[in-house]
């Protein structure tokens, strides 16, 4: 292993960690404002022109808060548990590849930390243990609606988890890889060529269990303030909630990667916009539909959401990996 | 809807529209057909066309408060004043004691003299308002319209007392112009008829 790989691969981590950490946080306020402006507000507006520096002063506050540990706890893994939430959610995103490949003075940067060949196993499994955080953050506050809300995380996420499997492997036996890279270069013949066209029902079947992995509305029912609170986070304050606020952003962002690359082309050139643009302009697409879903949709009971995915989005998943599986074969 | 039809009130001559409630499913396969229905229609498209709707429109309806305020109706009962008479500036109070009186929560306390041109006038007028239920019985009762409520909500202080003084309530002899006349109970808001809108029942 040479000294510049290790010296190129350092600064894509401290890249990702720092421009992810600024863009949750800037996602934040976004969020805020588009949710304001869709039910007639205004949103933050005092801190800086248009509110734009609250996310400074929301920093602030998240950092010189008093870090609370309550009595019943159990301390290591009370203390423990949001870094989990927040590490592994930029665990996953160093084998996903934000941008085509670029030159800087003769030398070829990839923009991806490490390009593993079960690149998309290894984020979606990344992802699943970020489940860790939340449950074992539920179980060491010794509060009664932490304990809930972790008991709906597991409930959620392990269901929905098999639905993302399910819902990515028809696309996967179409490319005959797992390497997000590949995925990409598959579709590069394109708009037409773009997996959406061949497997709508696993693109759709995919962003529902990724709305319902990153806890947002219609499947936010692990932190529901009208039932539990604030669910597994209800005793964390200061920084360790911000870490679970962090992570929960940088998931949205790996879930809308994903989508874009696995069903939307990726990175590759769209007629005139260039590659880089292009993903982002999808994944941007990807957050504001978080955002606006937040604003139109109510939230599911936890029964439905169970109904839902067992009954209804697994089967359909099976379906279409049987029926993609009898067409190539075909 | 004009302002003569909403103001009917005989039922049976307006036009209701009755709300169809669809039967609860009984079956699963009815159960699995609302599903289906469900599904196909769109109907949580439309909730997302709304909302975008509205935000494209960018009809904002926030009252950035510190710095903007809503105008607040005559009505309403704020901490009191005392008003001077237009002309001479002298004090309306003629120190008869009624909302003294009246008082339900025997939060008012005046002392009066008699003044050199041999009229009675308040030497000390306070408002406990600890205790005021700002009930209005008070300025109901002047009869020289002479303690009013203001309009002024904004009333944090670290003491109450610090509204309740009598040189607090009276209106200050250089701002004698802009005392504003006190409209009386009941009075309307200004251009109240235009306020009034249609419950929506329609939606
Ligand atoms: S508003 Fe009512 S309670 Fe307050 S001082 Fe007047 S009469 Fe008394
Ligand atoms: S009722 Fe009016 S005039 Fe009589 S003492 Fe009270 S404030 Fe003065």
């Amino acid at each position: 292993m040479s000294g510049a790989y290790v010296i190129e691969t350092i600064l894509k981590i401290l890249i990702v960690l720092g421009l992810f950490s600024a863009l949750a946080g800037f996602a934040t306020y976004v969020e805020r404002k588009v949710l304001a402006f869709m039910q007639r507000r205004l949103g933050p507006m005092h801190v800086g022109p248009y509110g734009i520096l609250q996310v400074v002063a929301d920093g602030i506050k998240l950092f010189t808060k008093e870090d609370f540990i309550p009595q019943g706890a159990v301390k290591p893994i009370f203390k423990i548990a949001p870094v989990i939430t927040a590490a592994t959610a930029f665990m996953a995103m160093a084998a996903i590849p934000m941008f085509p490949e670029f030159t800087i003075n003769g030398y070829t940067v990839k923009p991806i930390i490490s390009d593993i060949n079960v690149g998309l196993l290894y984020v979606v499994g990344v992802m699943a243990i970020g489940m860790y955080g939340p449950l074992l953050a539920g179980m060491a506050s010794g509060n009664k609606w932490s304990l809930l809300g972790a008991a709906r995380t597991v409930v959620q996420l392990l269901s929905f988890e098999v639905v993302t499997g399910l819902s990515i492997l028809a696309p996967v036996m179409l490319v005959g890889s797992l390497s997000l890279i590949d995925i990409n270069n598959y579709q590069s013949g394109g708009v037409s060529h773009w997996l959406i066209w061949t497997q709508p029902v696993a693109f759709i079947l995919f962003l529902i269990s990724g709305y319902a992995e990153t806890n947002r509305t219609p499947f936010d029912i692990l932190e529901h303030e009208a039932e539990i609170v604030s669910g597994y986070a209800t005793e964390y304050s200061g920084m360790r909630w911000g870490m679970f606020f962090i992570g929960e952003y940088a998931n949205m962002f790996t879930i809308s990667f994903l989508a874009s690359i696995i069903f939307l082309g990726g990175f590759n050139d769209l007629w005139f916009i260039p590659g880089a643009i292009a993903i982002l302009i999808k994944v941007f697409f990807f957050i504001f539909l978080f955002l606006w879903t937040r604003a139109a949709w109510p939230h599911v009971r936890p029964d439905q959401l169970m109904w839902l995915c067992w009954k209804v989005l697994m089967p359909i998943a099976v379906i279409n990996v049987v029926i993609t599986g009898i067409v190539l074969m075909i | 809807m004009s302002l003569k039809e909403f103001q009917n009130r005989y039922v049976g001559s307006q036009n209701y529209k009755v709300i169809q409630i669809e039967e609860y499913p009984k079956t699963p396969w009815e159960k699995f057909k609302r599903v289906v229905k469900r599904t196909f229609k769109l109907e949580l498209f439309v909730g997302l066309k709304i909302v975008f709707n509205e935000m494209v429109k960018f009809n904002i309806h926030t009252v950035q408060y510190p710095k903007e305020k809503i105008p607040i109706g005559p009505r309403y009962r704020a901490v009191h004043r005392l008003l001077r008479l237009l002309e001479s500036g002298n004090e309306r109070c003629i120190g008869c004691g009624l909302c003294e009186k009246i008082c339900i929560s025997n939060c008012i306390r005046i002392d009066t003299k008699i003044d050199e041109n041999g009229r009675k006038i308040p030497t000390e007028y306070t408002i406990n308002f600890g205790r005021c239920i700002f009930c209005g019985y008070c300025a109901e009762v002047c009869p020289e319209l002479a303690i009013v409520h203001g309009p002024d909500y904004e009333n944090a202080s670290d003491q109450r007392a610090q509204f309740a003084k009598k040189e607090d309530m009276l209106t200050p002899i250089d701002k004698l112009k802009e005392q504003k006349e006190f409209q009386g109970f009941g009075s309307p808001t200004p251009e109240a008829d235009k306020l009034i809108k249609k419950t929506p029942l329609a939606y």
